[in-house]
């Protein structure tokens, strides 16, 4: 800075650690209820201090599920929400890079109407179609799966648009000299252009991995079976008890394993994560 | 539109290499979309035996519905709410995190991770802490002689929702914010200083002129946020209640198709969203187009 202000510093100190607490408040107060009892909730406050049963939270979210709650073990879940996470993020990754390459780097009839027709889905969240496009999904027999649950989700612009602007970028010198070493399209593909797309694809694997694994309205409306509940959408049917608070202990933590892995994938690769954000946007 | 100078002259493999991405999204968007569009025109009862052509009919229906007219206020509420604070939010601590350069990135770590936290999980978090028996809000707030009931009064939910879906996306803003803060000339603000310009003064005459792309920018992105994804914050919490004072556009769409089964009507909401993400979309595209220049 400019000059030397220390009372200023201290202030914007003082402003940070307040913005630290008050976003990381909720979460410490879910894992506080995860560490006390289902009693320990039916009358009063709920407890602000760590109480001593953690271990056996946990143990019965993991492994055994909610009985009462008709939810089955999270275990599943996690695998489920995993299972889609992958499918959507690498799905979305290999068919945006194809046709991004086949935009860029070839001159076919429909090509424009074919980049336009890619373009108009960016305009289009899943929310607002949302009755027709179950409707063709339910047509395809595709209700209950891996496939129903991912698929649908895998076509976007954003990755597509990405992957072009990058290829745009890379030197013609490049195609020129691979082609005079009579490489063929495929090769350059795979020997020049995937290489040097790396970053790009990490950094919108660790986008799309958050997205696939916070989906939640598309697995509620496509899964009526416990074998395919995903865990983002498992919290919900948990905490929705009739007649009867829910049992917090344990809703709270599925709640803290389900934030887990997206926030300790945007912890670990901090870098990756702001670029594929910011690239995403533009 | 732009393409190489040099390209391969293969005639069927581009089309191998578009395919999967085009059957995905001819069968999955377009259709669908499509769809809408022409159920929007249609007059369907509830078990899909009888169909007939109402042309216009279910636009003029929801025009005239006062409770699609409430949810498009509740909407506008609900996004300019969620906008203002969580830009305001994050405009202070992305300033703060700036003038601080040594401990700029531990505290961007602490402060962007909500971003990665699902809008449901989100919404479940304050549904618990806000909780008018136990929650440890009502209970603060009993102190100082507020009685906190977000099952019965309509202001409390729609202040419950607004702070879960902030929550979230104040750490996206954060990161932009910085981002902008960190492309604004070092000289212009040392110029600034030396002609006599303290803090406050360079803040609002250098600092935050020079950032209204970014906040414009994040401006169209939030109000997209709040209008589509906020979906699960209100259907783990409120579920638009109570008496639809949280009921917001998208989430009237969902209940009017999946659980009222007005398949026309809710094709009809659907095709309104639908020209007003057109119309978001654009704007932000021209704001970006504009802006590459400078």
């Amino acid at each position: 800075m400019v000059e030397h202000r220390p009372y200023l510093k201290l202030l914007a100190h003082l402003v940070l650690i307040l913005g630290v607490v008050i976003v990381a408040f909720p979460v410490y107060v879910a894992f506080i209820a995860s560490t006390h009892k289902t009693t320990d909730f039916i009358t009063g406050v709920m407890p602000v201090l760590p109480g001593s049963d953690f271990l056996a939270t946990y143990k019965t979210v993991l492994f055994s599920g909610l009985a009462a709650a008709g939810a089955p073990p999270i275990g599943m879940m996690l695998g489920n929400s995993l299972i889609m996470a992958l499918a959507i993020s690498l799905g979305k990754i290999v068919i945006s890079i194809l046709s991004a390459y086949a935009i860029v780097y070839f001159r076919f009839p429909f090509r424009q109407l074919a980049f336009w027709i890619i373009f108009v889905t960016l305009m289009l969240p899943v929310e607002v179609r949302i009755v027709p496009t179950f409707k063709v999904v339910a047509d395809l027999g595709m209700l209950n799966s891996y496939a129903g649950l991912s698929i649908p989700l895998i076509a976007s612009a954003t990755a597509t648009f990405l992957f072009r602007q990058f290829f745009l970028t890379v030197p013609d010198e490049l195609l020129e000299s691979a082609r005079v070493d009579g490489a063929g399209p495929l090769k350059f593909f795979k020997d020049i252009l995937l290489p040097l797309s790396r970053t790009n694809i990490a950094a919108l694997f660790v986008i799309l991995f958050i997205y696939g694994w916070n989906q939640y309205l598309w697995p509620l409306i496509v899964t009526t079976d416990s074998e395919h509940y995903t865990i983002v959408m498992g919290i919900k049917r948990m905490s929705d008890v009739t007649d009867a608070e829910p049992q917090w202990n344990l809703v709270m933590a599925v709640a803290i394993l389900a934030m887990l892995p997206p926030v300790l994938v945007v912890i670990f690769m901090q870098r990756l994560f702001v670029k594929g954000l910011v690239e995403t946007e533009k | 539109m732009q393409t190489k100078r040099t390209i391969f002259s293969s005639k069927i493999l581009p089309y191998w290499l578009i395919l999967p991405q085009l059957a995905v999204t001819l069968i999955f968007f377009v259709w669908p979309a499509g769809q809408a569009v022409w159920q929007s025109f249609l007059r369907e009862d509830a078990f899909g035996t009888s169909t007939e052509f109402v042309g216009l009919a279910n636009y003029v229906a929801i025009l005239h519905d006062p409770g699609y007219l409430n949810a498009m206020i509740v909407t506008v509420v609900f996004s300019i709410a969620v906008a203002t604070v969580s830009i305001v939010v994050a405009l202070v601590l992305a300033v703060a995190a700036n003038s601080l350069l040594k401990s700029r990135s531990l505290y961007t770590t602490l402060l962007v991770w909500p971003y990665a936290v699902a809008p449901a999980v989100a919404g479940v978090l304050f549904w618990f802490m806000f909780n008018p028996t136990i929650g440890l809000i009502p209970y603060l707030l009993k102190g100082i002689g507020y009685h906190w009931d977000d099952r019965l009064n309509g202001t409390d939910a729609m202040i419950l929702v607004v702070i879960a879906a902030s929550w979230k996306q104040i750490s996206y803003n954060f990161l932009f914010f910085l981002a902008g803060l960190q492309s604004i000339p070092k000289a212009l603000i040392e110029a600034a200083a030396i002609d006599g310009a303290g803090p406050g003064k360079r803040f609002r005459d250098i600092v935050f002129p020079m950032l209204s792309p970014t906040t414009f920018f994040l401006l169209v992105v939030n109000v997209v946020y709040t209008m589509f994804d906020t979906f699960a914050v209100i259907h783990a919490t409120t579920q638009g209640g109570p008496n639809q004072s949280t009921n917001i556009l998208v989430y009237k769409v969902f209940t009017d198709g999946f659980i009222g089964l007005d398949l026309g009507s809710s094709s009809a909401q659907s095709v309104v969203l639908m020209v007003i993400v057109i119309a978001l979309t654009f704007i932000q595209f021209r704001f970006v187009e504009r802006n590459v220049q400078y």
